[in-house]
């Protein structure tokens, strides 16, 4: 039996529930990890990544010295050669193509990708870096392409875009819809809540999903809507609630607007013509409407198939809609929930990772919010909004963006179109990469900078909820890599030396508690947050503007940010390719419960154990026309690319369509799909592609042995 | 406080809403009754009877963990009979199986003066290794059938029912439904059972070889067989 030396408490580094952990410390090894019973949000539940899956933070291949490419003349495609070079050479290096690209270009030939992994502190320094030194707003990171079309469909209609709701209020769920998200995969810990309100306080669950996920199996109701038509469904249920009086008009008077307009623009939206586009039956739309609508308290929660599509910003304001006529926002239990997936998404966007707006979405092009910046930081900032992920991929092509600084993300594995993206990147004069492992994207960089895992590291990570909560350092850093936040200080510093300014506000902190200190003191909603009351109290919801303001479990109790909230008619349409005889088949891409997104940590952790290939998951009937079975190879190819995997027979894809995880680079579902964004949203269509496939042979050299299932729910029973 | 019932703990006045069990009530008069399979995050089942406790006028000894307080109840949690019985348990308890990884229980054998010996001839629960996953072990000649791994894996947390009783009586083990092997069962290794497991029965399987003397290097190569089968084909 082991004593631990140490047991520390921190926040788990994959998905956006924010689990509370302790990690047991033995000579410098996490040997075990368990979870806290008496701490929110989890309360002593984690899932198998939190877990077990942790162990990537002693992986041989972690990144342990600075590395700069030894083969540059070779072109950025060819294999690498790396070179171990000192933090002096390798910062230099890089100050000096920076600065040469923002002389030689100005500042807007650079674009940068913040990180959802990193924590607030390291985001809001990597920002800072960028516009107050670099001169340009180009930072983005990958909420663009998970929840790009919930935040412009939320903003829109109410003004801000986190979830409404707290994790807590699960239990207090009477009514509820689960629509675009995989629960019991994605987060594993969230779906546990709902379950547990399905089943042990009676709560209602709609489940509005082509696929049949695990939260089927505690739905009242499963609308299973053909891919991509998830407008039509709302839209008709909201056609129902108005026809049959179901809305709650002191709701809409008070607090909302245009809903006149709206209900006039619902007109055709009919649930016997939803039926024939979506394939739900009328009569479970009217259910599921009456259902949602006489409730005492609805709540809604979605995940990216809502939200990654090119109508990503309709499908979000057709909830919206449902909300606001039913009044079901702005109470304990109900709500507007995007479920967020990195552990800090959320929190790197409220760090001001993205192109358009400062910490707490105080937007770039308000020149009293920049004024105050620029007194802060002491510099003039560039007032135009910069460019998206999707877009700086085009600009590189464009030649418009020539450098790229990107920490802790990999956009080779999760941006659309891959050999596009590939293209983009080889286009460029320098690419820099901040991470822990060479990724896929780190194979194309000119240097790395090795970062610290979150197990090294102190800082905070905001959850999907708006809770701040700790980061702390449990082991010591591997080899010589230091935390994001202490590598952007260093490198910013260059370059203030190169540019031959200093800011007032500078970037000599000597730990995260100032860089938050100083986050604090520009952001209103986060004034009343500081470390030492993170630790008194486990973590706190901003908005929080003082210190003996509690902090805010649900939001618009009183109002919406924006004042009313506002209906958007909303058109049934796509611009997504649609299967044809020469691609007959609609693929969709998400994950699975042991992978997270590019692969980069749970690839070399214990995770891939269970789960070491990737698989195409086809509907019996589908995989008989082909003659195909759990175990064969096929060849999936799309207009883009084609790739190579093995068949899973199962009943959980519809008919027509295939699923295939996108965490594989030997398989890589991105390969397949196209860049066809939302034009009001930027974001990309992953669930509706057009794709054919074949039987072909397994590879040279392949063993033959058997696929297992390990999806969360095996040999699902057909319903109905 | 809608209803209140009030009750006496060893001679100690007590007055709780109606619903509150013994073992809560004592807790909140500060008074301690030992606990195994108890968990206080857990549905109580009142299962290894450790908590039992006498009420005056009843026939039997009642589970503090389960029993609801009523008005004017005289408890008594040290009587002569209550520590003979929990002696008795924690005996049968050290007896059956393997309780080195178990301080709490450990613990409570000293505290009441009980004889790991006395049933030293008494059968001997014994169950194989179980290494089936890349991520826990089971080794069930630590486990006391406490069901609190049962209960997570049920409705008290993960709602995945991959563990289940099998076997009767003294043989009676926890086990997976028809013997399977957990990645063939409906297990989605969230581990919570780990979590709550309170004798070293679960384990993860990176503690599991810390404690047989591997270091973190080889642990990993011993945690990574299949990438590299992949790797090589």
């Amino acid at each position: 039996m082991i004593t631990p030396d140490k047991i520390v408490r921190t926040t788990c580094p994959y998905c956006g529930v924010g689990c509370q952990m302790n990690l047991k410390i033995k000579d410098n090894y996490i040997y075990a990890v368990d979870a806290p019973f008496d701490a929110a949000p989890n309360y002593g539940m984690l899932c198998v990544k939190g877990r077990f899956g942790t162990d990537y933070v002693r992986h041989p291949a972690r990144v342990k010295k600075p590395l700069i490419r030894a083969n540059r003349q070779e072109g950025r495609t060819a294999p690498p050669v790396w070179r171990e070079v000192s933090w002096d050479e390798a910062l230099d290096f890089v100050a000096d193509e920076l600065v040469r690209i923002v002389q030689t270009y100005g500042g807007d030939a650079i674009a940068t990708y913040a990180s959802a992994k990193a924590t607030n502190e390291d985001n809001y320094v990597f920002q800072k870096m960028v516009r107050a030194l670099l001169g340009t707003n180009n930072v983005d990171h990958c909420a663009r392409l998970c929840h790009a079309g919930s935040v412009t469909g939320l903003q829109l209609s109410i003004g801000s875009s986190a979830m409404s709701n707290s994790i807590a209020e699960m239990e207090d769920l009477d009514v509820f819809i689960v629509t675009g998200s995989n629960t019991t995969e994605t987060h594993p810990v969230i779906s546990n809540f709902l379950k547990r309100a399905v089943r042990k306080r009676g709560a209602k669950l709609i489940v509005v999903d082509p696929r049949q996920i695990g939260m089927t199996n505690f739905a009242t109701l499963w609308l299973r809507q053909k891919p991509g038509t998830d407008v039509a469904v709302f839209q008709a249920m909201a056609h129902v609630i108005v026809k049959e009086k179901l809305y709650n008009p002191d709701f809409i008077a008070r607090r909302t607007e245009g809903f006149q307009e709206y209900i006039e623009s619902l007109e055709e939206y009919t649930p016997e013509w939803a039926e024939k586009v979506s394939g739900v039956p009328a009569e479970k739309i009217r259910e599921a409407a009456r259902l949602y609508a006489s409730a005492e308290k609805g709540a809604i929660f979605w995940g990216m198939g809502i939200s990654q599509s090119t109508h990503g910003t309709d499908n979000t304001l057709s909830l919206v809609n449902l909300a606001l006529l039913c009044g079901h926002v702005g109470r304990r239990g109900t709500g507007l929930n995007p479920l967020r997936g990195q552990n800090n998404v959320q929190g790197c966007s409220d760090s001001g990772g993205l192109p358009n707006v400062y910490t707490a979405y105080q937007r770039v092009d308000d020149p009293d919010v920049r004024m105050r910046f620029e007194a802060v930081w002491g510099v003039s900032l560039n007032p135009n909004p910069g460019l998206t992920a999707t877009d700086m991929v085009d600009a590189a092509v464009m030649g418009r963006v020539r450098g790229m600084y990107i920490m802790g993300e990999n956009p080779m594995m999760s941006e659309p179109n891959q050999a596009h993206a590939r293209h983009a990147l080889s286009q460029l004069e320098f690419l820099v990469c901040q991470d822990i492992f060479i990724n896929e994207t780190g194979e194309m960089a000119d240097v790395i900078l090795p970062a610290t895992s979150f197990a090294e590291k102190d800082g905070t990570f905001t959850n999907t909820d708006r809770r701040v909560q700790r980061c702390r350092q449990a082991v010591p850093p591997v080899g010589e890599s230091r935390p994001d936040w202490e590598i952007v200080c260093d490198l910013a510093q260059r370059i203030e030396k190169r540019l031959g300014v200093t800011l007032s506000a500078g970037f000599s902190y000597t730990h995260p508690r100032e860089i938050w200190e100083e986050m604090r003191q520009v952001t209103p909603a986060f004034y009343g947050i500081d470390y030492d009351r993170i630790d008194r109290e486990g973590g706190v919801h901003w908005p929080c503007p003082s210190f003996d303001h509690p902090g805010t479990p649900y939001l618009f109790a009183d109002g919406f940010p924006r004042g009313r909230g506002k209906f958007w008619a909303v058109e049934f349409g796509t611009e997504s390719e649609q299967p044809d005889e020469a691609y007959p088949f609609n693929l969709s891409t998400g994950r699975v419960l042991y992978h997270w997104h590019g692969r980069t940590m749970t690839g070399r952790s214990s995770l891939d154990e269970i789960y070491p290939e990737a698989t195409c998951e086809m509907h019996p009937a589908d995989a008989e026309r082909l003659g195909v079975q759990t175990g064969d190879w096929v060849q999936v190819s799309s207009r883009r690319g084609s790739i190579q995997l093995r068949v899973l027979v199962t009943g959980r894809s519809p008919q027509g369509t295939v699923f295939i995880p996108f965490h594989f680079a030997e398989a890589a579902a991105n390969v397949l799909t196209a860049v066809q964004l939302d034009r009001r949203a930027r974001i990309p269509d992953y669930k509706v592609t057009a794709v054919r496939v074949e039987k072909c042979d397994p590879p040279a050299g392949w063993e033959e042995r058997p696929l297992t299932d390990q999806g969360a729910i095996k040999d699902p029973v057909e319903i109905h | 406080m809608s209803e209140p019932v009030t009750l006496t703990i060893d001679g100690k006045e007590v007055t709780v809403p109606l619903g509150t069990t013994i073992y809560q009530a004592a807790q909140q008069a500060g008074i301690d009754i030992p606990i195994i399979c108890y968990h206080p995050h857990l549905t109580a089942n009142g299962l290894c009877r450790i908590c039992s406790v006498e009420v005056k006028g009843w026939r039997v000894q009642a589970a503090a963990c389960v029993t609801p307080c009523a008005d004017g109840m005289e408890v008594h949690t040290r009587s002569e009979d209550v520590i003979c019985g929990r002696r008795t348990i924690l005996e049968l308890l050290a007896s059956t199986v393997n309780l080195e990884e178990a301080p709490e229980i450990l613990a409570l054998l000293k505290e009441y003066k009980a004889d790991p010996e006395r049933f030293a001839e008494g059968e001997q629960r014994t169950a194989p290794l179980y290494d089936d996953n890349p991520f826990y072990i089971r080794d069930y000649n630590q486990c006391i059938n406490c069901w609190r791994c049962v209960q997570v894996c049920a409705e008290d947390a993960q709602y995945t029912f991959a563990l289940t009783f099998n076997g009767r009586g003294f043989h009676t083990q926890i086990g997976t439904f028809m013997g399977l092997p957990m990645p063939d069962t409906t297990c989605v290794f969230c581990g919570q059972c780990v979590g709550v497991c309170p004798t070293g029965a679960l384990k993860p399987k990176r503690q599991a070889l810390l404690e047989q003397g591997l270091d973190p290097d080889e642990i990993f190569r011993q945690t990574r067989r299949k990438r590299k089968q992949r790797q090589n084909a």
